[in-house]
């Protein structure tokens, strides 16, 4: 029992951890979209060979790390700045709009899933789909910072 | 005549001289008939290109407008710098509330001369400092195509700055100090064909250095810091550096430049922000040849290390 309640209580100290820096951990969920969003770029472009296998497994990447943005959790009160944020104010001063905008690039990765595209055109359009969100978000709610 | 009398119309003539002194050298300069010569006719598919570089539509179709929506251009977009709210207007074809009655030397006049039909300086919010390399053939273009689009009728507010900037005459002195045609980047006369044109999408019509160089305190571009980055105009936040100085994008090749022009994209997938989401997808209505021009451009411009400040550390102020 005593161990059980050590391990529980590590385990809430591990989480906290994790959570005491939500800009990193924002940061790193970013990084690892525009990294699954380059493996495929070329392919959609018709500049690299289509492999539907490589690219679903991509897809699934994208979509496990755009599940992961918590709105609550990864840009709570208090990460407005810290660290090297480049987060707007904006996020804070419209949390429903930014919310939406996070719902809808949860939801079109999912569909990119479900899409499996099965060739380079149906990529296109799944890649178009889901990428537009990109610049859609950055453009309100990103602020570039010296 | 006493010596206070004298005085007074001592300063009362010098007043006068200040002032015809200031009327002279505030007056409006429009194009001049050989100027006007080199209109033609216009073309407008080549027009579209043309408005599309010179992204009219970002600040003249209503704020927040997609897909054909963009070719209403009703404005309204306000513009908060500190100088003051400045408002986009309706330039639309209506022909009482937009530029319908306009015609094509009225047009030139205000694009690369920064003066209204009525004879008014137009102030520098409408980048006509750039614009003011354009080729007058292109202008009679973009005049031409935009002859193709909706009227919209609605008047927009008038702009609200604060004293000086709300006198539009002083504008003419600012203009005797920094409206030129010429270049701002002096190229090798063998320069490669591509930097050539890109300098001119760049320089002029793209209008690039207007956000992303730094200005002085008169609000003129820093030609010794061209492209250097920037603190935005409106509000927080920078505009990145795009020289291959220190802080720029001297890692990014040429393809990188303009697939990003054309994808939104950095090299490490990154994605376009802030208001380069909207020059962004104008950008990618142009031709690949346009896009490679650019870049050619970009990568020919002199490096300069970042023209904004670096950002204070926020961890240093808060633990």
């Amino acid at each position: 029992m005593r161990k059980l309640v050590l391990a529980v209580s590590m385990l809430a100290f591990a989480s906290s951890a994790v959570m005491a820096d939500p800009i990193a951990q924002r940061q790193a969920i970013m990084k690892a979209n525009g990294k699954a969003l380059k493996s495929i770029a070329a392919i959609a472009k018709g500049e690299k060979p289509f492999d539907a296998e490589f690219v679903l497994a991509a897809l699934k990447t994208l979509n496990e790390e755009a599940q992961q943005i918590d709105v609550a959790a990864l840009f709570p009160q208090g990460s407005e700045t810290g660290g090297d944020t480049t987060a707007s104010p904006k996020i804070w001063k419209d949390m429903p709009g930014f919310q939406k905008a996070v719902d809808k690039f949860k939801a079109d990765t999912a569909a990119a899933v479900a899409a499996a595209p099965a060739d380079v055109g149906a990529l296109k359009a799944e890649f178009g789909k889901v990428s537009q969100n990109c610049g859609s978000c950055h453009e309100s709610f990103r602020l570039k910072k010296g | 005549m006493g010596i206070v009398a004298r005085l007074a119309s001592g300063a009362v003539a010098l007043c006068a001289v200040g002032g015809a002194t200031f009327w002279f050298l505030t007056a409006p300069v429009r194009l001049e008939p050989e100027e006007l010569a080199g209109l033609g006719t216009g073309d407008a598919a080549k027009g579209e290109r043309i408005f599309w570089a010179g992204g009219c539509a970002s600040c003249h179709a209503r704020p927040n407008a997609e897909g054909d929506a963009k070719l209403e251009l009703a404005g309204g977009l306000e513009l908060k710098t500190p100088f003051g709210t400045f408002v986009a207007p309706n330039i639309s074809q209506d022909e009482n509330d937009g530029i319908g009655a306009w015609s094509a030397e009225d047009f030139a006049n205000a694009v690369i001369r920064g003066v209204s039909p009525s004879g008014q300086h137009l102030y520098p919010a409408f980048p006509y400092t750039s614009y003011a390399r354009m080729k007058p053939a292109d202008v009679a273009d973009l005049y031409v195509f935009m002859k193709t689009l909706p009227a919209v009728s609605g008047k927009t507010p008038d702009h609200s700055l604060s004293f000086p900037f709300n006198i539009r005459r002083g504008v003419g002195l600012w203009k005797r100090l920094y409206l030129t045609t010429e270049p701002v980047v002096t190229l090798d006369e063998a320069a490669p064909e591509p930097a050539m044109l890109g300098r001119y999408l760049v320089e002029g019509p793209g209008h690039c250095g207007e956000c992303h160089t730094p200005r002085e305190f008169s609000g003129a571009a820093r030609a010794s810091q061209w492209l250097a980055g920037a603190t935005a105009a409106e509000g927080d936040g920078i505009v990145p550096n795009i020289t291959s100085g220190e802080g720029g994008i001297g890692g990014w090749s040429e393809d990188d430049i303009a697939n990003y022009l054309e994808t939104g994209f950095t090299p490490d997938y990154d994605s376009v922000g802030g208001s380069m989401v909207e020059v962004q997808k104008n950008m990618a209505r142009l031709t690949a040849e346009d896009r490679a021009a650019i870049a050619a451009y970009l990568k020919a411009v002199p490096p300069h290390p970042n023209g904004f400040p670096p950002r204070k550390t926020q961890q240093a102020v808060t633990e």
